[in-house]
């Protein structure tokens, strides 16, 4: 049955439509808030910032988390800023700029009135982080600092040195501890959702285990929101925290709620390159340091000199011959798939050639090591202590590693997704980013989602419904929690011979050689032959040690792996039927003849929504055509 | 390289614990610490026995959840560095290792490695914060703030939460944790109207909840893998002072319209 998809775009010119729709929205009176309990599953920057913020409008909110503490969300590991349309920097920065770089940046996959709505929030989330006491970085009078990032030409982005993610997550985790305080949220630390309950086609609650203690558990509410981050960990190796997962996400989308753009996955230019097979993550260098860093590999192949040994007239600074208006700033799949086309053509430096150089030495000159330092110094020491390396004397090696997912669940306009009351913020939607996300994009969306969006189209949903009318005894929630609990048993009861991580380790190098940067036909084909005999050996073969009824990570990894061996291969089905490039989605046999992203807008100007039909069965393809209205489509120009 | 490893095994909460002997023959100077131990754990897990339970998620130095005693040292040996941020060619072949979990009162051991630090969290809401409701903010140029004070501000507010301030302490203090947020927040004009209320409140939890106070030993310092100086415990105790004759709970009377 195919799927009947309303986007719930508001009518009337782009720049009043969110206006309009918070206009319309029915309201919920501040007596009856308190009547309403809703749950939010994620505790990063956008579950965070929706826990607190509905929190502090009545509404009874129960966050989740599976780490220790909220604080600890992968949010936190962000880098280099956040983008907002202030124009502070009086460079012809707009809302309307923020707008257009997002939608081409995006490579018009992206539906117009969201990434609008985004630009238009920007600017509070800036306003309201700075008044929580987020240190962003100022200049001498006391006014914020910006720094450039790519895919612009104007300086927009906010920072707080390298670690604005933390900052930003710390503010929002205090805005959520002072909602706890007030009891208004309660907080679940090392609960991993399990399952999501609907009952009369709502959503009406979650399934989940404690890590701690092993125990399964039911709670009820009237919405709840998934905000669980990325699916980045399906390929094994990335940049995402070990324990990033798609559970919450994928067993939704079982449930029912449908999957946009599944192969949208954003791999960084920069990151630290693999040392060796024992390697459990890749770490990002943040794209800020292509501010000042200059990209190059050596113009003789295999060139086996060190890089100070290689003088200028024997380097190729490939982004800036090839992109001269950007230069070492373009957008990262651009930035990622040059990286890959020079390495196989045999430039790339390192060990197997997998590697190209950043090289900070003009800018040491032309600024000085204090000013390097001041802006960079706490990843200049990272990468010094991950590769024993000091780049400040020798350029880093860099190569491009999977960052962050386009895709996700599908939302309206309003967060929610084709379950009513089941609403999707953050990186674990599909809506704002296109086919390639900007830097500096993921915190906006997160916060846009968690304190400007989701206050208002929550309540118009709560508005619609009666409060409570189920709780944890309903037989729904016996059932899903008898499900759930067979699935834990049958797993540990498997006892095989290869390890969990063994099976994800498999699963990711397939995903990264026909999945990854380059895709092509017979690769996906390929690999949509081998997903599904992983995943039969897996339920065969995994060990699993230890028990239900404890601490038990080997447990954790086993279900959350079991979920990337059905989502890797959604996700190489709809890479396989997009018979395009755009963005981040590279088909080897749609590109332009200097080798870009070529587009096919007759036939894929379109969000692809999967439907999920059953264990056995194919997933339906819908679609939810793109319209642009404003920002014409064009080919991505970065020349 | 070969690494020894002697291991803090404590099934529960509630079990005793005990050092278990273990070798590692594949250590690869390129790995993190994190990742020898993921080789053990694999190693473990193939001959069925119960794999070593540790915290960890970003592994790139920021989210705090990584942490246990190597030798003694909260992260190990190298300064300024989290464990999982710690690679093998700062070890010998053939050294032997004492692996703990941090170890305090406020901190109970869950299992192996992994210690229960939600007593953190208690004490950030008992006042860690700003109180600004979302949509109240003005304009975020509207408050110049000296370029100083917010390069000190995040200085303090680069804590990461992990525990090996405490862990190190021989009073098992959390000042250096507690000062950090009271500091960030106290250097900023955003949080000078609740500045008493947030001293007086967050140190009276965090001795509620079992830590001790600070007597400048200075081991936090030297630990921190975040480098957050103890200066920010002399102005946590300035302003806990200060609090203590200024600040009252709010009055009950009320009674506007």
């Amino acid at each position: 049955m195919a799927l009947k998809l309303d986007s719930k775009i508001p009518s009337g010119p782009i720049e009043q439509k969110w206006d309009k729709a918070k206009f319309e929205m029915k309201l919920v009176n501040p007596a009856n808030k308190r009547k309403f309990t809703v749950i939010v599953v994620g505790s990063g920057l956008a579950g965070g910032s929706a826990a607190a913020s509905l929190g502090e409008l009545g509404y009874n909110v129960l966050c989740f988390c599976f780490q220790d503490t909220p604080r600890r969300a992968h949010s936190i590991a962000a880098q280099g800023g956040i983008n907002a349309a202030k124009n502070y920097q009086n460079d012809g920065d707009s809302i309307y700029r923020l707008f257009y770089d997002t939608v081409k940046g995006g490579d018009f996959r992206a539906r117009e009135a969201n990434v609008y709505r985004l630009a238009q929030v920007s600017v509070d989330i800036i306003d309201q982080c700075v008044a929580q006491g987020v240190p962003f970085a100022r200049e001498y009078g006391g006014v914020l600092a910006n720094r450039s990032f790519g895919g612009a030409q104007v300086s927009r982005t906010f920072y707080a040195r390298g670690q604005t993610g933390q900052q930003l997550l710390l503010g929002c985790y205090q805005a959520l501890e002072r909602q706890v305080d007030a009891g208004k949220v309660k907080m679940f630390y090392r609960h991993e959702l399990l399952d999501v309950v609907i009952i009369d086609g709502r959503a009406r609650g979650i399934v989940t285990r404690d890590l701690a203690t092993g125990a399964v558990e039911s709670y009820a509410a009237d919405a709840v929101v998934l905000a669980t981050g990325g699916y980045g960990n399906v390929f094994y190796l990335s940049t995402n925290a070990k324990g990033s997962n798609a559970t919450a996400i994928w067993r939704a989308y079982k449930k029912g709620a449908a999957f946009g753009n599944p192969c949208f996955t954003q791999i960084h230019p920069t990151c630290i390159p693999q040392s060796g097979d024992y390697q459990s993550k890749l770490t990002l260098m943040s794209e800020s340091l292509r501010n000042d860093g200059r990209i190059w590999v050596p113009k003789q192949k295999s060139d086996s000199r060190g890089a100070n040994a290689i003088p200028e007239g024997e380097r190729d600074y490939y982004l800036e011959r090839r992109y001269p208006a950007f230069g070492n700033l373009c957008p990262r799949d651009i930035a990622s798939r040059a990286a890959k086309v020079v390495c196989d053509e045999g430039y790339g430096v390192g060990p197997g050639g997998r590697g190209v150089y950043l090289d900070f030495s003009d800018s040491i000159q032309r600024l000085g090591r204090h000013t390097i330092e001041e802006r960079y110094g706490n990843l200049f020491e990272i990468y010094e202590r991950i590769t024993g390396d000091d780049p400040y004397s020798t350029p880093m090696r860099i190569y491009p590693a999977v960052h962050y997912t386009m895709g996700g669940l599908w939302v309206d306009y309003n967060l929610q997704s084709t379950i009513p009351g089941l609403f999707v913020l953050g990186e674990a939607n599909f809506s704002d980013h296109g086919a390639n996300r900007l830097g500096a994009s993921a915190l906006m969306q997160g916060l846009a989602d968690g304190y400007f969006v989701i206050p208002y189209t929550m309540g118009n949903y709560l508005a619609g419904v009666k409060p409570g009318g189920v709780d944890e005894n309903h037989s729904e929630f016996r059932a899903v929690k008898e499900k759930v609990s067979g699935q834990t048993r049958q797993l540990l009861s498997i006892r095989g011979r290869k390890t969990v991580d063994d099976f994800h380790r498999e699963l990711g190098k397939v995903m990264w050689e026909y999945c990854g940067m380059g895709r092509n036909e017979a690769g996906l084909k390929h690999a949509l032959e081998r997903i599904p005999e992983i995943r039969e050996e897996f339920w065969k073969n995994v060990n699993v040690p230890g028990s239900e009824g404890e601490l038990n990570q080997s447990l954790e990894r086993a279900g959350r792996v079991a979920d990337f061996l059905e989502l890797g291969e959604l996700m190489c089905r709809d890479a396989l039927i997009r018979e395009e490039s755009c963005g981040g989605h590279f088909r080897e046999e749609y590109q332009t003849e200097d080798g870009e992203a070529k587009r096919d807008d007759e036939k894929f100007c379109h969000a692809a929504v999967w439907e999920y039909a059953g264990a056995d069965k194919e997933p339906i393809r819908n679609i939810e055509p793109l319209n642009f209205e404003y920002v014409h489509l064009v080919q991505r120009s970065y020349k | 390289m070969k690494i020894i490893l002697n291991i803090w095994r404590q099934k529960d909460v509630k079990s005793a614990g005990k050092m278990v002997r273990y070798e590692v023959p594949t250590v690869n100077e390129h790995m993190s610490f994190l990742e020898m131990i993921d080789v053990l754990n694999e190693d473990l897990t193939r001959k069925g026995e119960d794999p070593v339970a540790f915290e960890h998620d970003c592994r790139e130095g920021i989210c705090g959840c990584c942490g246990f005693m190597i030798n003694g040292i909260p992260h190990g040996p190298e300064r300024g560095t989290t464990v999982c941020q710690l690679h093998m060619r700062h070890f010998q072949d053939g050294d032997e290792l004492w692996l703990e979990p941090f170890r305090a009162k406020a901190f109970p051991v869950l299992k192996d490695l992994m210690v229960d630090r939600s007593a953190f969290d208690r004490i950030i809401a008992a006042g860690g914060y700003v109180s600004v409701n979302t949509g109240s903010a003005p304009d975020g140029n509207a408050l110049p703030i000296m370029k100083q004070c917010a390069e000190m501000a995040m200085d303090a507010a680069a804590c990461i939460g992990c525990g090996a301030c405490v862990a190190s302490c021989p009073n098992a203090s959390a000042s250096l944790f507690v000062s950090a947020k009271i500091s960030h927040l106290a250097l900023l004009p955003q949080g000078q109207a609740e500045r008493d209320r947030r001293a007086m409140r967050m140190v009276v939890k965090m001795t509620e909840e079992g830590f001790g106070y600070c007597t400048n030993t200075g081991e936090c310092e030297a630990v921190c893998p975040k480098g957050v100086k103890i200066e920010n415990i002399a102005r946590m105790h300035r302003d806990y002072i200060k609090s203590a004759f200024t600040y009252r709970e709010e009055s009950t009377a009320g009674g506007a319209g």
